[in-house]
C-alpha cells in the first residue's frame, strides 16, 4: 500500500466511512493561530460574475460551515417588502402577487443603503427603493386575421419584471443609475393577464437579511463539500480498467496507452461506490476525502458579486466578534 | 445588551460561567466553541440553542483557573484573527 501523505482524511469504504488510523479529530489539537496561518491556503479555481468556486485549505469545518452560513443568512440584499395594491384585477390575488413580486432580485448594492428603522413608516433616500408596475391589458386592434396566437390577440398579456419602473426618491437619480437599481432579469413571469385586466402597484423595497426571509439571500446556492481522493493500490488493465473507469464520473479516471487505468483528477468525483459492486477491482482503489480541504461553491442571485459576497459574509462574522469584544470589556 | 450571563454560578468563583448571546445562532456559537475548545486551561465548552423559535444561545465555559470571561475575550480576539487573516488571503488571491 502507498504511504499516505499527511492529511486528514476519511476512507469510504464499502460499508462505512472510516477515519484514518493516525486521525484523532482536528478537534483534539491544541489552537495556535500561528500554525492555522501556516497551514491556510485559499485557491480561487473559478469565477465569474454569478459564479465562483473556490477551496479553503487548512481550515476547521466550524469555520467553514460558519462562512457558509454567514453567506446565506445574513449578508443582505435588497429586495421589495411591500406592495401597495391601487388596482388588481387580473386573475391573480394580491397576496400571491405581492409575494411574486417580493422574490424578483434586485440587482441594487445593498451596501448603498441602510437598513430601515422597525418603527419608520416613511422611507429615506438612504434606506428605501420605490418601484411603480401600472400595466393594462388590452384586445390588439391590429390583429392578423385567423391567429388565434395570445401575442396577436392581445396587448400586454404577459406581465415581466422588465414593466417595473424606478421611481428615485430625493437625490437617488444622481446616486444610482437606473441600469444599476431593477430587476436583475427583465424576463421574468409576474402575472398573465386578458382585455380588461389590469395593475396598478406601488413597490417598496428595503435591506434586509436571509434570516428573515429568503427573498433576502444574496445566493442562490453557497455550499461547501470535501476534496475527494482516489488511490490505486495495483495496477489496473484492459476490461477490469474500462469497467474502473465506468465506476467513476467523466475524465476521473484515464487510459494510458497501455490500457492501464490512472486517476486523473478526482476533484469533480461524485464519490459514489460504484467500484464495490466489483469484487475484480474493489481491491484496487481506496477512496477517501480530505477533511480540511473544502471546495466552495457559491452562486449570486445577481446584486453582488459572489467574491464580494464571500468577503461581506467573513467581515459580518469579524463585525459580531468586535462588537461583542467592545461589549464584554464594559462588563 | 447583546451578552447576559446565566445566572446560578455566582457562588462557584469566576471560572465558570453561562453566558446567553442574543441574536446569535450556531453560526458564532459553534465556530467559537471549536476554538474555546482547545485552550490549554478549559475544562468545557459547549454551546446550545435551546428554543428554536427564540432567537438565544447559551455558551458554557468551565475553566480549571483562568476566569471564563478572559476565556470568552480570548476567543472571540481569536476567531476575529482568523476572520482578518481569511479576508487578507482571500483579497491577495482575488487581486
Amino acid at each position: 500500500m502507498p504511504k499516505l501523505e499527511e492529511k486528514p482524511r476519511v476512507i469510504l469504504e464499502e460499508f462505512r466511512v472510516k477515519n484514518a488510523p493516525d486521525d484523532y479529530g482536528m478537534a483534539d489539537e491544541k489552537w495556535n493561530f500561528k500554525k492555522f496561518v501556516k497551514n491556510f491556503r485559499i485557491v480561487i479555481v473559478r469565477m465569474d460574475h454569478s459564479e465562483m468556486e473556490f477551496d479553503l485549505i487548512g481550515i476547521h469545518p466550524a469555520f467553514a460551515n460558519a462562512f457558509r452560513r454567514l453567506m446565506l443568512s445574513e449578508v443582505p440584499s435588497m429586495a421589495i417588502e411591500k406592495v401597495m395594491i391601487k388596482n388588481n384585477t387580473s386573475i391573480i390575488q394580491d397576496e400571491v402577487l405581492a409575494h411574486r413580486l417580493g422574490l424578483i432580485p434586485l440587482k441594487a448594492d445593498p451596501r448603498l443603503f441602510e437598513y430601515r428603522a422597525e418603527d419608520s413608516t416613511e422611507g429615506t433616500e438612504f434606506d428605501t427603493l420605490e418601484f411603480t408596475l401600472k400595466i393594462k391589458c388590452t384586445s390588439n386592434k391590429s390583429q392578423p386575421k385567423d391567429s388565434f396566437r395570445a401575442e396577436d390577440l392581445y396587448e400586454n398579456h404577459s406581465v415581466n419584471s422588465a414593466s417595473i419602473k424606478w421611481h428615485p426618491i430625493g437625490n437617488q437619480a444622481s446616486v444610482h443609475k437606473e441600469t444599476d437599481v431593477g430587476p436583475v432579469h427583465g424576463d421574468i413571469l409576474i402575472s398573465k393577464m386578458r382585455p380588461g385586466h389590469e395593475l396598478d402597484l406601488h413597490l417598496v423595497a428595503v435591506k434586509g437579511i436571509g434570516k428573515d426571509h429568503a427573498k433576502f439571500s444574496p445566493v442562490a446556492t453557497a455550499s461547501y463539500r470535501l476534496l475527494p481522493e482516489i488511490i490505486l493500490t495495483r495496477e489496473v488493465n484492459g476490461i477490469e480498467a474500462t469497467l474502473l473507469q465506468s465506476c467513476f464520473s467523466p475524465c476521473v479516471i484515464g487510459l494510458d496507452s497501455d490500457g492501464r487505468a490512472f486517476v486523473r483528477d478526482a476533484r469533480y468525483d461524485s464519490c459514489s461506490r460504484n467500484v464495490y459492486r466489483y469484487d475484480c477491482i474493489k481491491d484496487a482503489v481506496i477512496l477517501s476525502r480530505i477533511r480540511n480541504h473544502f471546495i466552495f461553491n457559491v452562486e449570486s442571485v445577481g446584486a453582488m458579486l459572489p467574491n464580494i459576497i464571500f468577503i461581506e459574509a467573513v467581515k459580518i462574522l469579524r463585525d459580531k466578534c468586535k462588537t461583542l469584544l467592545d461589549e464584554l470589556n464594559n462588563f | 445588551m447583546k451578552i447576559s450571563e446565566l445566572p446560578g454560578d455566582e457562588d462557584s468563583g469566576v471560572t465558570c460561567r453561562t453566558y446567553v448571546f442574543q441574536n446569535e445562532s450556531h453560526t458564532l456559537g459553534n465556530a467559537l466553541k471549536c476554538i474555546i475548545n482547545r485552550y490549554e486551561d478549559v475544562q468545557f465548552c459547549g454551546y446550545t440553542v435551546p428554543h428554536p423559535a427564540e432567537d438565544k444561545m447559551h455558551f458554557r465555559i468551565q475553566t480549571q483557573e483562568t476566569p471564563a470571561l478572559e476565556v470568552l475575550k480570548r476567543g472571540l480576539k481569536d476567531l476575529q484573527k482568523v476572520c482578518d487573516h481569511t479576508i487578507q488571503s482571500f483579497e491577495k488571491e482575488d487581486y
